[in-house]
């Protein structure tokens, strides 16, 4: 098998981890969670040059990015959970990145001090204030080194204009620009301007009781910064571009896949259901991921995916008691890695999977502790669906349910992936 | 569980070879067997759908997602179950059962009828007396406070028929009265609303408290009978109610509106009392969309006053 893969580091965290994300250059790795608060991890200098250590990640920053609200008029909580992180790409020596709770955006710049001024001559060292009179010499103040020290501002609050619960924040190309999509509705927003934000889709019907549809996910292209997708509840993905209209309702393709008769039931609709879209880093492609399978589809073809990768077939026949215990409605996430070739999404049991486009492999893994020994590549694990349980293998009746990896990411360039169960982080990277 | 495929099963076993009468009858039976087992599921399933999507209205914000997912199952079970005739013949066994139920929520409706007269001086058609009546209705918001949607729920999927007198539990209103202010929603001046929600508001706070904890009991009936008059509403045996409620768009009553239709109603707050107080009661279909956007101003507002 060609996944060799080694766990570097392992986070424990305050809350549980709600999203993750690399930064453009993958030298920081930010996490939210759902206290409200972000994490970043900053790739380690010295080992980043070093090919067995270079998954070394330590604790950067840490800030407190979203507060509980209550909602007055509805009498309702707004919780501080943080749904998305997105990294924008780095401009000067500070950084920022947008996180989103269920209803505000923030834009937060992360900045680094490692000098201060010293030599004042109206004040003391402490910062007291020298009396006048005393000072006798003038002299310049000068810079000093000092340890360093992470700041996190808030530079910009997006509030107010989503009455539904955001689920996906996407940086343009452009780096001026940025969507926000919560059930109904998209967002644009211009990173300077936090007044005012332009509806771009509106799928509210009139009639609230005709409501059978809901966004739930949304992405720019990657580097065409008027086009970006949203999917649906019922499997549907809509690529749109903002030169057509201004409400882009009217989509410019449609991304659907014929329903397989075969499979027909009352879950049809729900596994159906897309939790995430992500384009590949070529903006040729895009993945989804549905409840029970990854599909990638090729941008040139609406009719059906290119390729489609099922992450647990066994739990087809299990869909009515997963029905009944609301798994069947957990959102997983899935992502690419830098070139493209493999894609990645979690699963139950604190199970992995990553698919191999060009080899046609696949590999179960597990992020645990027990499974994850120093120094030792991870072992592949495998569900037995029926009959006779092999030795290591896993019946589908004694998997987990409650131990769900729903947030997974690849560093852009380097084969190192982050991974995160409930409120363990794990860093694995490549055995080379 | 649920696939079509569990009727191939059925076809399958009716090719096994037949020896005799007696084992076409067996195959027979075991064919009926296997949809009455089907049915059973499917009805499980239904039971299922329904509770989560009351359950889903406890929780602090609902997720839009999974109750339209939800909705769209129950939705579907719905329409197969009319095609198979199942639907008619469940609705007709509820709303019998449901009569017999009525007897104790006579002496409720009673008191809301009475409330409404009271209020009513010319004897005119009163289309919009319960909303008020419970915005105005603090005991009744105080349960609401309590147990969160649960109630509100519950009492919405039992508002579904207009004819049937178990809507008419005065704690219905009390729950969700935004929702049912838009479909009655008829030309009143604010005066006359001022003037009923006033004398409401005075005459009957004792006669509120008594009705809550008798909500209390009976809800939990009308939760299961209530959910099933969606389609069939059994005809009203009090003409006075019924007249009422002529005037009331039924449409609005189906099962996906109702359940979808909550979807888009805040919790009753504060301010959703000036709300409508000071709406010149606009018609059903536009009011949804007037009502959010007034409330997202006075969202927009309190948030500035209260400066969150």
């Amino acid at each position: 098998s060609q996944f060799n893969l080694l766990l570097v580091m392992l986070f424990v965290t305050a809350d549980i981890i709600s999203t993750v994300e690399f930064n453009h250059s993958g030298e920081l790795l930010a996490t939210g969670d759902k206290g409200g608060r972000v994490v970043i991890f900053q790739q380690e200098l010295e080992s980043k040059n070093q090919p067995q250590c270079r998954g070394e990640y330590n604790v950067y920053s840490t800030f407190q990015s979203h507060e509980p609200e209550f909602d007055y008029l509805k009498s309702l909580e707004i919780e501080e959970k943080i749904n998305k992180i997105r990294w924008l790409p780095q401009k000067n020596a500070a950084q920022f990145l947008l996180s989103t709770n269920d209803k505000t955006i923030k834009l937060w710049k992360i900045s680094e001090r490692d000098k201060r001024p010293e030599g004042y001559n109206l004040k003391e060292e402490d910062g007291r204030y020298r009396d006048p009179t005393t000072v006798t010499t003038l002299r310049v103040p000068v810079f000093q080194p000092m340890d360093l020290m992470v700041e996190a501002s808030p530079r910009r609050v997006f509030a107010n204009a989503h009455t539904y619960h955001i689920n996906s924040i996407s940086v343009n190309s452009d780096c001026e620009t940025y969507l926000s999509a919560d059930d109904l509705r998209i967002n644009l927003w211009n990173l300077e301007i936090t007044d005012r934000s332009f509806n771009i889709v509106d799928i509210k019907p009139v009639n609230m009781e005709e409501l059978t549809e809901v966004i739930t996910a949304a992405e720019f292209h990657p580097n065409q910064c008027n086009t970006f997708v949203y999917s649906s509840s019922k499997g549907t993905i809509r690529l749109c571009d903002m030169r057509a209209s201004a409400l882009c309702d009217q989509h410019s393709k449609l991304f659907e896949e014929p329903e397989d008769p075969s499979n027909r039931s009352f879950f049809s609709e729900i596994i159906s259901s897309i939790s995430d879209v992500k384009f590949s880093h070529s903006g040729r492609y895009m993945m989804t991921r549905d409840y029970l399978s990854v599909k990638i589809w090729d941008l040139n073809m609406e009719s059906r995916p290119v390729e489609t990768y099922q992450v647990h077939e066994y739990l087809r026949s299990k869909l009515c008691s997963l029905y009944e215990n609301d798994c069947i409605f957990d959102k997983f996430e899935c992502c690419w890695n830098g070139n493209d070739s493999v894609v990645m999404t979690g699963s139950y049991n604190n199970f992995f999977r990553m698919f191999d486009r060009g080899y046609r492999q696949d590999v179960t893994l597990e992020a645990s502790r027990e499974s994850s020994k120093p120094r030792s590549v991870l072992k592949p694990r495998k569900v037995c669906t029926g009959g006779k349980r092999k030795k290591d293998e896993i019946s589908v009746d004694s998997l987990d349910f409650n131990k769900k990896i729903l947030h997974t990411a690849w560093h852009p360039q380097d084969n190192i992936i982050a991974v995160a169960t409930t409120n363990n982080l794990y860093i694995f990277q490549d055995k080379l | 569980m649920f696939p079509k495929g569990t009727k191939r099963k059925f076809s399958d076993s009716r090719e096994e070879p037949v020896a005799g009468g007696e084992d076409v009858n067996q195959s027979s039976l075991a064919a009926v067997r296997m949809l009455s087992s089907y049915s059973l599921q499917r009805q499980s399933l239904l039971d299922m759908s329904l509770i989560k999507l009351q359950l889903c209205h406890m929780l602090v914000e609902p997720n839009l997602c999974r109750s339209v997912l939800i909705a769209n199952t129950v939705r579907q079970i719905q329409e197969e179950m009319t095609q198979d005739g199942t639907w008619q013949i469940m609705t007709q066994a509820l709303s019998a059962a449901n009569a017999a139920a009525q007897c104790s929520a006579d002496r409720l409706v009673a008191t809301e009828v009475l409330c409404r007269q009271t209020e009513a001086a010319q004897g005119e058609q009163v289309p919009k007396p319960f909303p008020v009546v419970g915005s105005e209705g603090c005991p009744a918001k105080e349960v609401l406070e309590e147990e969160a949607a649960a109630a509100e729920v519950g009492m919405t999927m039992s508002t579904v028929s207009p004819q049937a007198p178990t809507s008419y539990l005065p704690g219905t209103f009390g729950m969700d009265p935004c929702w049912e202010e838009e479909e009655t929603g008829e030309d009143d001046d604010d005066e006359e609303e001022e003037e009923d929600s006033e004398e409401c508001g005075s005459g009957s706070e004792g006669e509120e408290r008594e009705r809550d904890s008798l909500v209390e009991d009976t809800r939990t009936a009308e939760q299961v009978f209530g959910t099933f008059e969606i389609k069939n509403p059994a005809p009203s045996p009090d003409p006075a109610l019924e007249e009422l409620f002529s005037d009331v768009d039924a449409s609005y009553y189906d099962l996906d509106t109702v359940l979808t239709g909550m979807q888009s109603v805040p919790k009753m707050g504060p301010y959703d009392l000036l709300e409508s107080l000071s709406s010149h009661g606009p018609s059903p279909l536009s009011s949804s969309t007037s009502c959010r956007s007034d409330l997202n101003e006075l969202d927009h507002i309190m948030e500035i006053i209260v400066g969150s």
